[in-house]
């Protein structure tokens, strides 16, 4: 019992609907709310990116593009055209999986730094797309989105979302342990290690690279719907190569290999800009200074780095237990 | 005609930062997303340099020596204490470092767009049916100088081939005695300067800003990944190609997905050839 209690699955989930539980606790005012929403956000989309980065060893600069396809199908399905927010999102959410099907299989062909060209260029051109489609998508004066509701009950207000978004970043660690853990996620890190090696022990490379991309793109696709709805208006920014990046260091900076990792990341480097919006002027720089020194010193990530220090430090303390029994 | 004269110039521009990452990529492995701030220090600073009263003639290589020396720094301040680092990270921490400097360039500088006079006045030349612009006839020249001095530097030079060797067998060409170490750092250097070149180039043409760089730095990025990478004849291709199928794009085409156009381009190569189009193929080991 209370080894399971100790996984990463079990007691790591615990731990986590803990802080969503008793969070509010210290979110004081709508601001702080507010922020806590945008984490959750990026950290949904951050767990899937980590199981594509981390898990599988693809790397992908190009999803906020998947992001922003999932935020723009909701707002013009939902606003332009009156669907039902739920209907708009499923739609987008399904025709995302389908460009992220198509496309997935001769991109993920492609390895390292092509690899890392051909999603920087995915990203690029949904972003042109995007801009330059003004009569669908209002252009780069963005367009605004209706409220998410269902049935008669309208979501609105900070407060509301937070639970739903706890909720949903819940739901959506628990699915990302699961596939880890399955053989499907063995097989994701041993194609990691070596993809030929995988492919000799019988592993379809291809379809398994496919199949993570999809489910990051899904994942995205779905936090940008969220998104639209809750902030109210979408715009091209949250498309662009920049967003890309902030998501890529988002999982890098929490630890890759590490769903945790992922939600640490996510919460840090959303909640950074807004503590750094106090310097204005000197906000681009201490930001990029924080990327850079963060990767030279902790090129692991905050949270694996953490994890060890915490385990070098207990064997120790063990070993220095069993010698003083002696 | 036209439509060719004006990509050749672009293309140019895309070749040389180009180069610049195949250069370092060759040296070190490491993709630097920070090139294009090379692009954008190289103009911004000639601006502001020219705005003091110094001639062009001085200005120009004051220009290039400062993105030099911040291609240096960058190396030794960020790339070199991460050495072994997994790729991902060294792409992270090059982009750390390229948001650093936009974030340094509008202290420095400011936000605002500025124009540089051309070199030697600004009314076209009319060739065959086309016209062209003297800055671009800069343009071109100068990228072809520097191509050709580039080409005797890395096949005659005792530095060029200790480069080379580098590029070829990190390991082996520490055992002969080369000082691998220098060699990345100078990379870094070159590469650096290349892309100030650039944006002094350009300047005239399209007029410079602190986010310049970001464009021009993917749009390098895609020439040195469509001619293949470390390939330095590649690069220039690959520069070359890119501009003269953007503009060609921009003409036929749609104006408004000009910069989309270098993407799409770069996705169907290599959707076909995986490594580029000069690029090394080779089946991975295990």
């Amino acid at each position: 019992m209370l080894a399971r209690l100790a996984s990463p699955r079990t007691g790591g989930l615990l731990a986590l609907a803990a802080v969503i539980a008793l969070l509010p606790l210290a979110l004081s005012n709508k601001y702080f709310y507010d922020v806590a929403v945008l984490v959750g956000l990026n950290a949904i989309v951050c767990v899937g990116l980590n199981l594509l980065i981390g898990y599988a060893g693809q790397i992908s600069l190009g999803h906020a593009g998947f992001f922003g396809l999932g935020a723009y199908g909701s707002a013009i399905l939902a606003s332009r055209y009156g669907w039902p927010p739920l209907a708009a999102m499923f739609t987008t959410t399904l025709a995302v999986a389908l460009l992220a099907f198509i496309v997935g299989r001769p991109i993920l062909r492609l390895k390292g730094h092509y690899l890392a060209m051909a999603t920087l260029g995915l990203g690029v051109i949904v972003f042109m797309v995007i801009t330059t489609e003004d009569k669908f998508t209002g252009g780069p004066d963005g367009l605004s989105v209706v409220p998410f509701s269902l049935g008669g009950y309208v979501l609105q207000g900070e407060r509301v979302w937070y639970w739903v978004v706890g909720a949903l970043l819940l739901v959506a660690v628990w699915l990302a342990l699961n596939l880890i853990e399955s053989p499907a996620g063995r097989a994701l890190r041993a194609l990691h290690s070596s993809e030929v090696g995988a492919e000799v022990v019988g592993i379809n490379a291809a379809e398994h690279k496919l199949m993570v991309f999809v489910i990051s793109a899904v994942f995205a696709s779905v936090a940008g719907s969220l998104a639209a709805h809750y902030s109210g208006f979408v715009t091209p920014g949250k498309v662009a190569f920049l967003h890309s990046i902030e998501l890529v260091t988002m999982v890098v900076f929490g630890g890759m290999a590490s769903t945790f990792g992922a939600v640490v990341g996510a919460a840090v480097l959303t909640t950074l800009p807004q503590l750094l919006a106090t310097f204005e002027d000197y906000e681009m720089m201490v930001f990029g200074a924080v990327m850079m020194g963060t990767m030279i010193f902790l090129p692991r990530g905050v949270v694996p780095s953490l994890a060890r220090l915490f385990q070098t430090r207990r064997q120790r303390t063990s070993a220095a237990g069993e010698e003083g029994g002696a | 005609m036209q439509y060719l004269l004006t990509g050749l110039t672009v293309g140019a521009i895309y070749a040389l930062v180009a180069l610049g990452f195949s250069i370092i990529f060759n040296a070190s492995h490491v993709i630097n997303f920070a090139q294009g701030e090379f692009v954008m220090i190289g103009g911004m600073a000639t601006m502001s340099l020219t705005a003091t009263g110094l001639p062009y003639g001085l200005a120009i290589p004051l220009a290039v020596a400062a993105a030099a020396l911040v291609g240096l720094a960058l190396e030794k301040f960020a790339v070199e204490p991460a050495r072994g680092a997994s790729v991902v990270t060294l792409i992270i921490i090059t982009i750390g470092a390229s948001i650093f400097l936009r974030g340094l360039a509008t202290l420095v500088w400011d936000k605002n767009l500025h124009a540089l006079k051309p070199f030697t006045g600004d009314t076209p030349i009319a060739i065959a049916g086309a016209t062209i612009l003297p800055q671009s006839i800069w343009v071109i020249g100068v990228t072809l100088t520097i191509v050709l001095a580039l080409s005797w530097f890395f096949g005659r030079t005792l530095l060029g081939k200790a480069m080379l060797a580098t590029s070829h067998n990190r390991l082996a060409a520490q055992l002969v005695g080369i000082n691998v170490r220098m060699v990345l750092f100078l990379s870094f250097g070159l590469s650096a300067a290349l892309g100030a070149v650039a944006g002094i180039l350009i300047a005239p043409i399209t007029t410079t800003s602190y986010d310049v760089g970001v464009m021009l730095g993917l749009k390098g990025f895609a020439a040195a990944i469509l001619g293949g990478l470390g390939s330095g004849v590649g690069a220039v291709v690959g520069g070359l190609v890119l501009g003269i199928a953007e503009t060609m794009s921009a003409g036929y085409l749609s104006s408004a997905y000009k910069d989309a156009i270098a993407f799409v381009i770069i996705l169907a190569v290599l959707f076909f050839m995986p490594s580029g189009l000069f690029g090394k193929r080779g089946g991975e080991r295990v």
